[in-house]
């Protein structure tokens, strides 16, 4: 069984230049848009739709999973999907929380001075 | 086994034993399964950056230089580290141990130096004052809110908490790396797959820690002019 997978491993070297290629022009926009003025959600939005779009590319090409069987994808996808979308039940409480948060002023927290050598 | 199942069609041979339902060895399906469960930990983790972000005054305190020059050269490292690994696995795949040897060697190079770049870059606010559970005493003033909110302290314990957990992720990497390069000749293609999946998937976290840590804190307005 091995034998036979072991010829197998599909994709060429251009293949996966031209896929790093894009991950870099990829990150390049990412730094670009750091430097953009935009409100944070909108930040927010494009810089995890990007990284998505990294992720799905370093997924299916680097890691293979594009020339898998389809069994194997769909036990390991949808449920780290879904498991991650079930993290979002956090978020009520964390904007309920910073609205409670800052009734009084507080004194910033500051390191203690260092000690002298 | 039989190579004539096609891909999504199960035959109830396939899960009665004696074959590999998935067409992987079990080695590469546990290192599927763990990349699952790790990938969770930084989800959970990302989302616990996000919770605490979303209920405080945030500081965005980083500079252009050192630390966005620093952690996007960083990931132009990882970024390449994946592509030589990838190298290796074809080379690998082909029978070529040797260049698949070279290709990890390479691949461990780039995985070093972003450990080393790392490093130096926590040492910057390290040494700017940044501790897990403190702010520098002028960038707490710095992004005071007009209102007299102060910025949270738990900005150090995020970004030492999950940059270095990443960075423990590909310093240990760098050691598998090792043992498979120097048993590369001993092992089966797959080992060295397996070797190469854990490596992209220390990458692809890094994907989402460099944006959301790195570029959603830049100091665009200039608040800490030093």
């Amino acid at each position: 069984m091995t034998a036979h997978a072991e010829e197998h491993f599909a994709g060429t070297n251009k293949l996966f230049t031209s896929i790093w290629v894009i991950l870099v022009v990829l990150t390049l926009v990412e730094i670009l848009l750091a430097y953009k003025t935009m409100p944070i959600h909108i930040m927010l939005t494009i810089l995890l739709g990007l990284s998505i779009i990294k992720a799905a590319l370093i997924v299916a090409y680097f890691m293979h999973l594009k020339f898998e069987r389809l069994s194997l994808i769909l036990t390991l996808v949808p449920m780290l999907v879904i498991c991650i979308c079930l993290l979002f039940v956090f978020f009520p409480d964390s904007f309920r929380s910073s609205d409670l948060r800052y009734k009084f002023q507080e004194s910033a927290p500051v390191a203690p001075a260092p000690a002298e050598e | 086994m039989s190579t004539d199942v096609q891909a999504g069609h199960f035959p109830a041979a396939d899960w009665e034993g004696g074959t590999l339902p998935y067409r992987v060895g079990h080695r590469k399906l546990g290192m599927w399964l763990f990349i699952i469960s790790d990938s969770l930990t930084f989800s959970a983790l990302l989302m616990a950056y996000a919770y605490l972000r979303a209920s405080n005054n945030w500081p965005t305190p980083f500079p252009f230089y050192p630390s966005i020059v620093f952690s996007s050269v960083m990931t132009f490292c990882l970024l390449s580290s994946s592509l030589t690994m990838v190298f290796g696995v074809s080379a690998s795949a082909k029978g070529d141990k040797a260049g698949a040897r070279k290709w990890i060697l390479a691949t461990i190079f780039f995985g070093l130096a972003f450990v080393v770049l790392h490093l130096i870059e926590w040492n910057h606010l390290i040494e700017e004052g940044l501790r897990p559970f403190y702010l520098p005493e002028h960038w707490a003033q710095a992004f005071t809110l007009s209102d007299g909110t102060p910025p949270t302290a738990l900005f150090g314990a995020t970004f030492f908490g999950i940059t270095g957990l990443h960075m423990f992720h590909v310093a240990t990497g760098a050691i598998y790396l090792m043992v498979v390069a120097l048993r590369a000749k001993k092992l089966k293609h797959e080992d060295i797959e397996i070797a190469g999946l854990y490596w992209h998937f220390v990458d692809l976290v890094w994907m989402f820690v460099f944006p959301l840590i790195y570029i959603m804190s830049v100091d665009m307005h200039g608040a800490l002019n030093h």
